[in-house]
């Protein structure tokens, strides 16, 4: 789609505009959910196992229920005596037919499986009486031995669930010809063969997770308050769950502070509050601590690498074999088991290989449930070809600039429906100018001549620079692909258009922000199609109440699904609109055109009606043509053709004291191609943010588990998420290939930043301290495990 | 996060809280900018019955003042005032910059000089800062003032030689313009160091973050250095008679090795050969 000045100054799509939602948002006048109170409102004061794995031998709630304040205690056994519930917390991704799936109850009754795992609950009238309380919940444990590692999962000696004689979860695979693919590392000139370890981490949204249930005794409604990424998902699962009827139930995202995934599960606490409260007859409500949140919200990563790169003498490429070993912790939530596998098409990136082979293992440990965190599954699959090509590099002995370019698709050419070896059909590619511009951008030639000159002087601080392209999959997702793959729901989005009386729009809208900017973008579109002001539009969102039909945000979807879906109902609102003018006009409507929002005859260009002032006729519906309905409302149900897959080049720089092993990433150069941008500014946002999660992996993150299983580093003291003091100033630029699967030619950019920055990172770590003969180093790239790193590459001690 | 239940006194006078700490003793707890307290009662690793709040005392207890030689600071300064002082600039400027470098902006227009020597935390700055000063603390109680040598102050983890009964009023540090740095080496801006050494020359003084149970003077630096070392030899003593924490950032031999290096590099930013 050409995108005129006109259009860009008028705040259409291309537009560099603020966005609109950003004052309620940042002086305090937009409303979360920890700032909804309702008349008599208990809180849930929760009772969290401190042991990883053990038989729960007795709780003593009798000192905790007879404190001033409490209205009651109830164990896991008694809340299943209730039956407040009929089915377990729902896992929607059985990704085999065979996958283990232990059942997850809201709150244990007999064994616990992690630390966190929830066995009684408080209910008080106050959030300090439920903090008291809890304290003198007296839970006697018989402990078992915890599975505290993947490795430990792997070797299968103690189980995570007794009752299970393994703690593999399930295997899945892509492998269409194994044997073609040992061939061909067998007779490669050569082979890397790489082992990586994906650390837990930690999603950190500055808002913490909470809950508020409402309910209407009398009517039997239950309005649900959550700060959830997905409302609309949530209603089916509550219901599904606790079995109370799906139109009662009522679920409203308001302002949500970021999610990256951590809020799309269906959590224990969700479901407590909507049945006690619809038991009660009380508002029942709960805010997640943060050091708490290590147990009561899913982490994300997790994952053990096994990749092995082939190639000729010119290191082009003949086979990639990829193994996983991913970390389900305790259950099966949301989508565990399917987050490995939204990267397992992806461990070729960018490049084109004959034989691919993908296997998958999940394992069960004892540690809090992973699922989904902004790339779920991409930044694994795009650090791990994207490092081993790195180490590719160095083994044929040419640039890592070099190695890139003699592998991508098509050559770093312009390419439309590639096939890959995994099954998928890449919308548009064309790699090549990402890497020449992030190099350019970067002055690499430049920083590689400094880097030469400190290597020469033997100056304490010394330069590496590291390279990633990346591909990812974007715009989840065609409902038969997810069919194929177990998926339990489609992948389609709704959207609502409608022409007030008045000549304003509404927009209802699916997908449901918590901090993208749907509401600036979703008028943009608008006001390109119609041809108004984004002031005009108003987006309304992330309640079932006024936006029934919706399948969230997640997986980068929200603008190449729901945006689609929200232009292709526009168009359909000017179809209306169109023969409304021409009845007016008494003109055929294919005839009428319409032009900067205004519908007139071809030809006769005096004689014109603007489409907002066709609400009023429509709303009227005094002289409508013969037949058609009254009002200018459309909505559409887009259901997308194919996945989309942007991409780009990212460089990243780094410092490294190498007397105390300190790294600072100085310089950040991200050249990305999300094809059609509708807010630059947004996009560029995105990137920054999902770079900085991405450096955080690299250098800062991980959740640290004792060899009991106990998390030790819950809060954000000794959690290190970086701070914009640790990050440089990010530089970006982009190119763009449309995607070829939608009509805004738009692809997705709010996992991009992530999924390219971690390996750019520790690429660029790992050329710093290549003089030293160091290949590889694990994430966290912390000072003390740079330092170590040195002086075992030198064969000595400090 | 939800502290357990306390009561509360905002003194009006210093004499108000100290009778508060007398009539209370070990259940009180003195709170001047908090910045240390309130984090360790929402963790419920302290839950004082009293809590006495002279944040808002004024007076003697808040300001610089510099009397020939010696620089005068109230107990209640805050952190970003020494940060924002010209004069201390002029005749302190190790403090001036160590307390740029405590926590983050929010964390120094709350925290207090005097709250952060009380409390005693070897992972924090200004403590090593005082001792490299050579400074005196002046405490008072029921019984009336007593002056502390900053170096025999600390007595152990979180502990100092203040009676429960007795509050910080005063701190006084030699005018020493020259010759002084701080090494602070962390992962975050806002972090404690990982490893911290302050050094100032004039008075040969040499001392540690976070490298032991307390804030400590690093005698065997500064005995090399009396001794004629040079920066680097002296450098090499500097994990010598010290007890270093193991934690995620970093063990006791990781330790141990930044406190030469960063010794080293502070002893010639501070003009040692």
């Amino acid at each position: 789609m050409a995108v005129t000045d006109d259009t860009t100054r008028a705040g259409g799509i291309g537009a560099r505009m603020l966005r609109k939602e950003d004052g309620k948002l940042v002086t305090g006048e937009a409303e979360f959910v920890d700032d909804i109170h309702a008349p008599g409102e208990l809180w849930m004061g929760m009772v969290r196992s401190t042991v990883a794995h053990a038989r729960i031998a007795a709780i003593d709630t009798s000192g905790a229920a007879s404190m001033p304040g409490v209205q009651s205690v109830l164990t896991g056994a008694q809340l299943a005596d209730m039956e407040l519930w009929v089915a377990p917390l729902p896992c929607a991704w059985p990704v085999t037919d065979d996958m283990v799936n232990p059942p997850h109850w809201p709150v244990a009754t007999d064994m616990v499986h992690h630390v966190g795992e929830l066995v009684a609950v408080v209910l008080a009238e106050s959030r300090f009486a439920a903090a008291d309380a809890i304290e003198h919940v007296i839970v006697e444990y018989e402990s078992q031995p915890p599975v505290a590692t993947v490795e430990q999962a792997m070797a299968d000696v103690d189980h995570a669930h007794l009752e299970h004689s393994t703690n593999k979860a399930y295997t899945w695979a892509i492998d269409p010809d194994p044997d073609g693919t040992q061939a061909a590392i067998a007779a490669a000139a050569h082979v890397v063969s790489a082992r990586f370890v994906q650390q837990r981490l930690i999603p950190v949204a500055i808002e913490p997770r909470g809950v508020l249930a409402v309910p209407s005794p009398m009517g039997g409604d239950i309005t649900l308050y959550s700060t959830t990424q997905v409302p609309h998902v949530l209603r089916v699962m509550v219901a599904a769950t606790t079995g109370l009827p799906e139109q009662k139930l009522r679920v409203i995202a308001p302002a949500v502070g970021g999610g990256f995934g951590a809020k799309l599960n269906v959590n224990p606490d969700e479901i407590l509050a909507v049945a006690l409260s619809h038991r009660l007859g009380r508002a029942v409500r709960w805010t997640e601590t943060r050091s708490e949140a290590a147990g009561s919200t899913h982490q994300g990563r997790g994952q053990i690498q096994h990749v092995e790169l082939a190639s000729d003498a010119d290191g082009k490429l003949t086979a990639i074999r990829v193994k996983i070993d991913a970390d389900m912790g305790a259950y099966m939530t949301l989508l565990t088991p399917g987050v490995p596998l939204l990267g397992s098409f992806l461990y070729h990136g960018v490049y084109d290989t004959p034989k691919f082979s993908f296997t998958c293992e999940g394992w069960f440990t004892n540690r809090t449930p992973t699922d989904a965190y902004r790339g779920a599954g991409r930044p694994e699959a795009s650090y791990a070809i994207e490092r081993a090509m790195d180490m590719l590099a160095y083994e044929v002995g040419i640039g890592t600039d070099e190695i890139r370019r003699r592998n991508y698709i098509n050559g770093g050419e312009p390419f439309e429906m590639w096939e890959n070896p995994a099954g998928l059909s890449f919308d548009s590619g064309h790699y090549g100018p990402t890497l020449d511009r992030a190099l350019e951008l970067a002055d690499v030639a430049g920083l590689r001549a400094e880097q030469q000159r400190r290597r020469e002087t033997g100056a304490i601080r010394q330069l590496g620079i590291g390279l990633c392209t990346y591909v990812e999959i974007c715009g989840l997702a065609p409902s038969r692909a997810l069919g194929g793959l177990n998926y339990g729901a489609g992948g389609w989005e709704h959207a609502t258009v409608r022409i007030l009386p008045t000549g304003k729009v509404e927009v209802v809208s699916g997908s449901t922000p918590h901090g993208q900017g749907h509401e600036t973008s979703w008028s943009q579109i608008i006001a390109t199609k119609m041809g108004i002001s984004p002031d005009d539009v108003t987006v309304l969102h992330s309640d079932t109440a006024l936006s029934p039909l919706g399948l969230d945000t997640y997986g980068s979807r929200s603008l190449s699904v729901g945006g689609v879906a929200i232009a292709m109902a526009a168009d359909k609102v000017i179809e209306k609109a169109r023969k409304i003018a021409a009845h007016q006009f008494e003109a055929a409507p294919e005839d009428v055109e319409f032009v900067d929002g205004s519908f007139s005859v071809a030809g006769t260009p005096s004689k014109s009606v603007h489409i907002q002032e066709l609400g009023f006729a429509a709303f009227t519906a005094h002289d409508l043509p013969d037949g058609m309905e009254p009002n200018l409302q459309e909505q559409v149900s887009f259901d997308p053709p194919n996945f989309a897959f942007p991409f780009g080049t990212h460089v990243a720089v780094v410092e490294i004291d190498e007397d105390t092993g300190g790294v600072e990433l100085i310089g950040y150069y991200a050249v990305d191609d999300c094809g059609n941008q509708v807010n630059p500014l947004i996009v560029e946002g995105q990137i920054h943010g999902g770079v900085v999660q991405g450096a955080a992996q690299a250098l800062y993150e991980v959740a640290v588990y004792d060899d009991d299983a106990n998390i030790i580093n819950p809060s954000l003291m000794n959690y290190l998420v970086p701070s914009a003091a640790e990050m440089p100033s990010i530089v970006t630029d982009s190119t763009c290939t449309p995607s070829t699967t939608n009509p805004l030619g738009v692809k997705g950019v709010g996992e991009a930043g992530t999924i390219g920055s971690a390996a750019a990172v520790i690429n660029a770590v790992v050329d710093a301290l290549r003089p030293h003969g160091v290949t590889d180093i694990e994430m966290p790239a912390s000072p003390m495990r740079v330092r170590r790193t040195i002086e075992q590459a030198d064969g000595g001690a400090s | 996060m939800i502290p357990a239940a306390f009561d509360y006194i905002r003194a009006t006078s210093a004499e108000e809280a100290l009778a508060a700490l007398t009539e209370h003793g070990d259940d009180a707890k003195l709170m001047a900018g908090g910045q240390s307290l309130i984090p360790l009662m929402r963790y419920r690793l302290v839950t004082p019955g009293v809590v006495v709040d002279i944040g808002n005392l004024d007076g003697d207890l808040r300001g610089i003042s510099v009397n020939g030689d010696t620089v005068r600071i109230g107990a209640l300064t805050r952190h970003t005032e020494l940060e924002h002082s010209a004069e201390l600039e002029a005749t302190c400027p190790l403090l001036n910059h160590v307390a740029s470098l405590v926590g983050d902006p929010a964390v120094r227009h709350r925290g207090t000089l005097g709250g952060s020597l009380a409390h005693a935390d070897p992972a924090s700055d200004l403590p090593a800062a005082v001792l490299a000063l050579g400074a005196t603390l002046v405490a008072r109680g029921p019984g009336g003032e007593r002056e502390i040598a900053a170096s025999d102050f600390f007595t152990g983890f979180l502990e100092s030689v203040l009676a429960p009964d007795e509050m910080l009023t005063e701190v006084r540090v030699p005018v020493t313009a020259d010759g002084w740095n701080y090494q602070k080496f962390n992962r975050r801006a806002q972090d404690w160091a990982i490893v911290g050494v302050a050094v100032c020359r004039g008075g040969r003084g040499v001392s540690l973050v976070n490298m032991g149970p307390t804030p400590m003077r690093a005698s065997a630096v500064e005995e090399a250095v009396a001794g004629g070392a040079t920066a680097a030899e002296a450098a090499a003593h500097a994990a010598d008679e010290t007890d270093p924490p193991n934690d995620l950032n970093g063990d006791a031999d990781y330790r141990s090795h930044l406190a030469r290096v960063l010794t080293r590099r502070a002893l010639e930013a501070a003009g040692f050969a």
